[in-house]
């Protein structure tokens, strides 16, 4: 049976003003991705592997310094300039707007990384390793990846199958675990929507500074942030201007042209520093 | 006019195939300790793949260092086959003679060795399979769905390489027909019949010349587009990443391509110096050679220098602050801007200052040290496009870092100059490294005659 796929487009909006820096996507994302416990030495070689990181900047001269944050993850970008240079189509674009990465056909060229603006890929430089106490909490629904290949973020593509699995085959609902009637098992916008399917990040944020959502859906909360985006592509491909006092939405190395599905909002200063 | 006395056929023979027929006490030795680098390295490598890349000094801005660094290298060292032998030929110029034979060679196998590189630097070399392998050699996998993504300039380059590598080969193995004949006819045992298989009937008879002629313009002259393409396509390696701000640029094919043929031709300078000392080869590679090698890097050094200079100037003429941290880094930053000093000192101020003074053209330990003032600064070239790029990728200043090679990569470097030097050491003793038949016509076309008052060549050629 071939699944009905309908026009999933997913997304995640950022907001910034939410972002406290606590971490906790890091945290929960190394744990359901199967990711490699970033020691010191790791931190001192860059090597560390964080599929979501925490960037940290300073604003202003000490004493009068402001910390800021900014998660940056894998932008899962439209235009995305990993995808066109892999040899072995390691990397692809798929269906639901994700940017995928197969670690089978991986043979470790690093061009893709070297490709990416956000430097969101990691390479696998060691064999990955976990203390013996730790191999029961290994995620049996992601692959260990092994040394020489590269890995990123995959927006938790495996809880989107599962979730899948859950409607379309047990006729579960995940977030509820209310029953389905089988007419209704279907993979449409109204069973395969926000709250079935969340990015392990997403569901750990306790400020709710991430979301994530369907763009094509009309009731999800990221569509109204995506819609403006575009729109703001949009103006500008045709050399409108775009006044960026008036909007929070923006994308992250805009300029590029990567088009990302990952959306950011400003952050909102109540206080912000004077400028000396 | 050219210089140094009539050599007659006889003594061309017996002189340039004295590094066959009589091997040298040293070869042995040398070509034992070349050996020695090259396995340690072999081992360095197996080293590396067997512990992961953790090894080396790579990480997560910097993926790519010294072997992609060395890989462009070899890569540019190798265009100086199809400059001297393919471009001068075809333009006539007769001080290319002895020139000729050693590039081609020296094309052939630093394109083997730059090919190792890629190999090496994957993370999964055992996996290279579906990548660059397959195309000359396995018929690729389709029939389980595996394609290769022409879109990359990963796929381009093995494909251009290729190409250039089977056309070298095929350019040295017809100019070297009839050498081998002149072999075959010197040797007993089995080298006789290996050298009979390889001199493919030649008899010298007219017709057999004319075809070896034919072939050989022809190769040229189908050698020189993949000739300039290689370059360009390696080059769109960088080119081609959008996301890196000193790469992505329209300029860096012309611009490697001569970066190329500087590197490559002083290449060849060295190692005909290196030959005319080890085989006192005095009679044929003569100082009118050197000078003439020398005036032709003088324009191809400055032709690269404009090119290097129109790079940086379009790198700060969008003042983009990206691209002027990049520039900050290379130009104001330790260490780099030491090496950005040295590498340019090197590559063109200190050897073209050299070349354009005729004392300095003539003398070899002058000439060498600027070849190998060129190499390195060609190298540094390299290394100073890839890695500051990357460490410097964007503005999210968060993920900037610094790159140091480790020893690993050090010896797998050096490796790659043995691996070079060794082969070229074992052809020396298989085939002569000057070609004897174009050294003949070489003699026969510089007879002169007196007709009345007016001194004429003697002989023309047809072609």
């Amino acid at each position: 049976m071939v699944a009905q796929r309908i026009n999933h487009k997913w997304g995640m909006v950022v907001d910034l003003d939410r972002c406290t820096g606590c971490q906790a996507c890091v945290v929960a994302c190394q744990a359901e991705n199967n990711i490699p416990i970033n020691v010191k030495s790791f931190y001192q070689q860059r090597r560390a592997y964080q599929w979501i990181r925490i960037e940290r900047y300073w604003e202003g001269e000490f004493p009068n310094v402001k910390a800021r944050f900014i998660p940056i993850l894998c932008q899962h970008c439209e235009n995305a300039p990993c995808e066109p240079v892999c040899p072995v189509f390691a990397t692809y674009h798929n269906d639901e707007g994700m940017n995928v990465q197969i670690y089978n056909r991986c043979i470790g060229t690093r061009y893709c990384s070297v490709n990416c603006p956000y430097s969101v890929r990691m390479f696998n430089y060691w064999e990955p390793q976990w203390p013996d106490r730790l191999r029961n909490q290994l995620n049996p629904d992601v692959t260990i990846r092994t040394r020489g290949i590269m890995e990123k973020c995959s927006f938790c593509v495996q809880r989107l199958r599962r979730g899948e699995v859950n409607v379309e085959r047990r006729g579960i609902e995940p977030l509820t675990g209310e029953s389905i009637p089988p007419a209704d098992r279907k993979l449409d916008q109204r069973r395969m929507k926000e709250g079935n399917y969340l990015p392990a990040c997403v569901q750990s944020c306790p400020t709710n500074a991430l979301q994530f959502a369907d763009q094509h859906d009309d009731t999800s909360p990221v569509k109204e942030y995506f819609d403006e985006a575009n729109e703001q592509i949009e103006t500008r491909e045709h050399g409108g201007h775009v006044d960026e006092s008036h909007t929070r939405v923006y994308r992250l190395l805009e300029e590029i042209g990567t088009k990302p599905n990952v959306v950011y909002l400003k952050k909102v200063d109540a206080f912000p520093l004077e400028k000396a | 006019m050219q210089e140094g006395t009539p050599l007659q056929s006889r003594q061309v023979n017996r002189e340039l195939l004295v590094s066959i027929l009589n091997s040298p006490k040293w070869f042995f030795g040398a070509l034992s300790v070349l050996g020695f680098i090259v396995l340690v390295a072999m081992s360095t490598a197996g080293f590396m793949i067997n512990q992961g890349f953790g090894v080396t000094g790579l990480n997560r801005p910097v993926m790519w260092g010294f072997f992609i660094t060395n890989f462009v290298f070899w890569i540019g060292i190798s265009h100086a086959g199809v400059m001297l032998s393919a471009i001068l030929r075809l333009s006539k110029a007769e001080w290319r003679r002895p020139a000729t034979r050693a590039a081609e060679i020296l094309t052939v196998f630093s394109l083997m060795t730059a090919m190792t590189m890629p190999l090496i630097h994957t993370g999964r070399p055992w996996r290279t399979v579906y990548w660059i392998y397959t195309l000359p050699f396995v018929p690729y996998d389709y029939a389980r769905g595996i394609w290769p993504n022409i879109r990359t300039p990963l796929v381009w380059d093995p494909s251009a390489v290729y190409t250039y590598l089977t056309s070298s080969i095929l350019f040295v193995m017809i100019a070297l027909i009839p050498d081998f004949a002149v072999l075959r006819d010197r040797t007993t045992g089995i080298s006789h019949r290996i050298y009979g298989m390889l001199a493919m009937g030649w008899q010298g008879n007219a017709r057999q010349w004319k075809l070896q002629i034919i072939a050989g313009v022809l190769l040229s002259a189908l050698i020189l587009p993949v000739f300039v393409s290689v370059h360009s396509i390696v080059s769109w390696d960088f080119g081609m990443a959008v996301s890196v701000k000193s790469w992505h640029s329209t300029i860096f094919a012309p611009y490697f391509v001569v970066g190329a043929v500087h590197s490559g031709v002083s290449a060849v300078a060295f190692v005909l110096i290196i030959l005319r000392y080890i085989y006192g080869w005095q009679n044929y590679i003569r100082h009118e050679h050197i000078d003439a090698l020398a005036r032709l890097l003088i324009v191809v050094a400055t032709g690269w220098f404009y090119f290097f200079v129109m790079e940086v100037v379009f790198g700060f003429y969008g003042r983009e602050a990206d691209e002027i941290a990049v520039r900050n880094y290379q130009f104001m930053i330790s260490p780099w801007n030491i090496w950005m000093m040295i590498f340019v000192g090197l590559t063109y101020f200190a050897p073209v200052a050299i070349w354009l003074s005729r004392p300095a053209r003539r003398n070899l330990w002058i000439m060498s040290l600027a070849c190998i003032f060129v190499n390195i600064g060609m190298w540094l070239e390299r290394f100073l496009i890839i890695v500051p790029g990357l460490a410097r990728k964007q503005l999210l200043t968060f993920d900037w870092y610094t790159y140091r090679p480790s020893s690993v990569e050090w010896i797998i470097i050096i490796g790659t100059f043995a691996l070079v030097s060794m082969l070229m050491l074992t052809i020396a003793r298989v085939v002569p490294l000057i070609p004897l038949y174009d050294i003949k016509e070489g003699e026969i076309l510089r007879t002169e005659i007196k007709i009345g008052r007016v001194t004429v060549p003697a002989v023309f050629r047809e072609d």
